[in-house]
């Protein structure tokens, strides 16, 4: 009976021992695998990076939707998330129709239908390396801007005198509120590397502390009872303190 | 002659049926084998065509989209694997409509027609693993060692498991048969690696290794057909000679258990993927396809029959 007994405890450990192993071995491929790579461009309506690799469900519908073959599945062995559709703008970037079937496409919701203007997909956002733009670098070029579907928005001209020559510099800027990474820009780009590149928001927009109070913005109130350690109490009742800053009011109320 | 050497001749003259077929009727005894790979070639021409040289039925109404994880079909019925689907059901995500209603329709299917009528009609890695089976039969290949083939079952509770612990589809994101189906409809990667693995494993390791003792799909969809299945093989036990060959073609011989499927009157085991390699091979006729509420009718009859021959 105790042998039995013994027999059946080596068993067990041995069945546990070989799924524990497998198991492990499982989980680090996954790991490997969904580890979102910081450099893929989703189509637009993508859900968060987390979100879409759970919900996408690989089919390459968005694939077959595409009509100017943008978007590709990231194969095996490559650097991106197995199976999920992705783009590279300097090949082919999004030229932003307004149907958006890549999202219409979407069996599963990992292209969000409450996407429903095409200017609100927000795929990655455009950068401009100042060092190389032809036209930061003093040249008349603003291609990017003449290329870009939400020009004056997106990407707006900026004059800058310069010293020796009365020639003013045309350089582009853009502007995250309206940019949707679509990367015409990048495609247009006539440097041998774009100079303007989409990358993911998260590699390159920083986000300011919300102590920071920007007091010349017309929509940041200024108050003295701002207390960004200890929120207010639900139960306290109404700050009878005045609402500006002393001193600020001759700017506020216009008078100087 | 006693009774057992009877038995004994009986087999051996089934045995030898098989062996003095006409090169006619091996041919035909290969309709289903012929017929699952134009069915699998045909469903992987579809997605490729749809994909790359934009077939459609009418103006702008693509013919078969997607790949064998969500598809559309002439641009209105939704398809979904139901395995897929349930593992992101389980990463907690929710979906939309149109994939559910697909993986719905999917499954309806399977539960009609037997759930691994997907392993051999239409999963590409069949290909593969059924040119190694035969490979492996042709060379003579023994094998290193035996597992359960339980196992799949542990596979298929581990890939739910892994889904609802990670938060991503845990058997679809190491999935070679996503990578092969990808791969072919959408362009080449480095799966191919994982399907000569899978290649040589059961070539050289375990017969049927993959398909019959591994895949976590393969056991979904045993236990999805397990008891609904309407498409069976129905044997026939009062002309059965016993002479075994038909689980030396099957991939799944466990299923061939006579003892247990004469009692059933079929094939009766979810296991069972309707591959088709049995029925034509019997010598005797005892193994064929039927439908299922048609089956104890037949055996009824031809038991009758083959007790008035005795």
């Amino acid at each position: 009976m105790d042998a039995k007994r013994r027999e059946f405890m080596v068993h067990v450990a041995q069945g546990t021992a070989v799924a524990a192993t497998g198991a492990m071995l499982w989980l680090y491929m996954l790991r490997q695998e969904a580890r979102a790579h910081p450099f893929a461009l989703r189509p637009p309506g993508a859900l968060p990076e987390q979100d879409f690799n759970a919900a996408c469900i690989k089919c390459g519908k968005c694939v077959n939707a595409c009509p100017y073959d943008t978007l590709e599945l990231a194969a095996a062995g490559g650097d991106l998330p197995i199976g999920t559709p992705f783009f590279i703008p300097r090949d082919v970037p999004c030229y932003l129709c307004p149907d958006i079937p890549c999202m219409t496409a979407c069996p599963t919701g990992a292209l969000s239908p409450e996407l429903k203007d095409i200017n609100d997909a927000r795929m990655g956002l455009a950068v401009i390396d100042l060092e190389n733009c032809l036209s930061w670098r003093g040249l008349r070029c603003e291609i990017c801007h003449r290329e870009c579907p939400l020009k004056g928005k997106a990407i707006t001209l900026e004059t800058h005198p310069r010293p020796i020559s009365k020639h003013a510099m045309f350089y582009p800027i853009v502007h995250s509120d309206a940019c949707t990474g679509c990367g015409i820009c990048e495609k247009a780009c006539p440097t041998d590397e774009a100079a303007i590149r989409v990358l993911p928001h998260k590699m390159v927009q920083g986000r300011i502390g919300e102590h920071y109070r920007l007091g010349w913005t017309f929509d940041t109130e200024i108050t003295q009872d701002f207390r960004p350690a200890q929120p207010a109490a639900p139960s306290a009742p109404p700050a009878a303190a005045p609402k500006r800053a002393p001193g600020m009011d001759y700017l506020n109320e216009g008078g100087l | 002659m006693n009774a057992g050497e009877e038995l004994r001749q009986e087999a051996l003259a089934s045995i030898e049926k098989i062996r003095r077929r006409t090169f006619a009727q091996r041919l035909w005894s290969w309709r289903y084998i012929l017929l699952r790979r134009i069915c699998q070639f045909g469903i992987l021409l579809m997605f490729f065509g749809t994909a790359h040289w934009g077939w459609q039925v009418a103006k702008d109404v693509p013919l078969l989209t997607g790949n064998l994880s969500a598809a559309k079909f002439i641009g209105l019925i939704p398809l979904a694997d139901p395995f897929a689907v349930l593992q992101i059901v389980l990463t907690g995500h929710v979906l939309q409509t149109e994939v559910l209603l697909g993986a719905a329709i999917v499954f309806t299917f399977y539960l009609l027609a037997g759930g691994r009528v997907y392993c051999a009609w239409v999963c590409p890695v069949n290909l593969v693993t059924d040119l190694a089976a035969w490979l492996r039969m042709r060379l003579d290949i023994r094998p290193i060692f035996h597992i359960n083939r339980s196992v799949r079952y542990l596979m298929l509770a581990a890939a739910l498991v892994l889904s609802a612990l990670t938060g991503v589809a845990a058997f679809e994101w190491v999935s070679p048969i996503g990578m092969m189906h990808r791969e072919i409809i959408f362009g080449l990667g480095l799966g191919f690696i994982a399907l000569l693995a899978i290649f040589l494993f059961d070539l050289l390791i375990l017969k049927n290794g993959w398909c019959g003792h591994l895949c976590p799909l393969g056991a979904f969809w045993s236990v999805v057909g397990r008891h609904t299945a309407q498409l069976r093989v129905r044997f026939d036990a009062s002309t059965c000679t016993h002479c075994g060959e038909c689980a030396r073609v099957c991939p799944e011989p466990q299923v061939l258990n006579l003892k247990r499927i004469e009692a059933a009157g079929f094939v009766y085991s979810g296991e069972c993927s309707n591959c088709g390699r049995c029925s034509p091979l019997c010598p005797e006729g005892s193994l064929a396809f039927d439908w299922r509420p048609l089956i104890r009718a037949h055996n009824a009859r031809s038991g009758k029959a083959g007790s008035r021959v005795n």
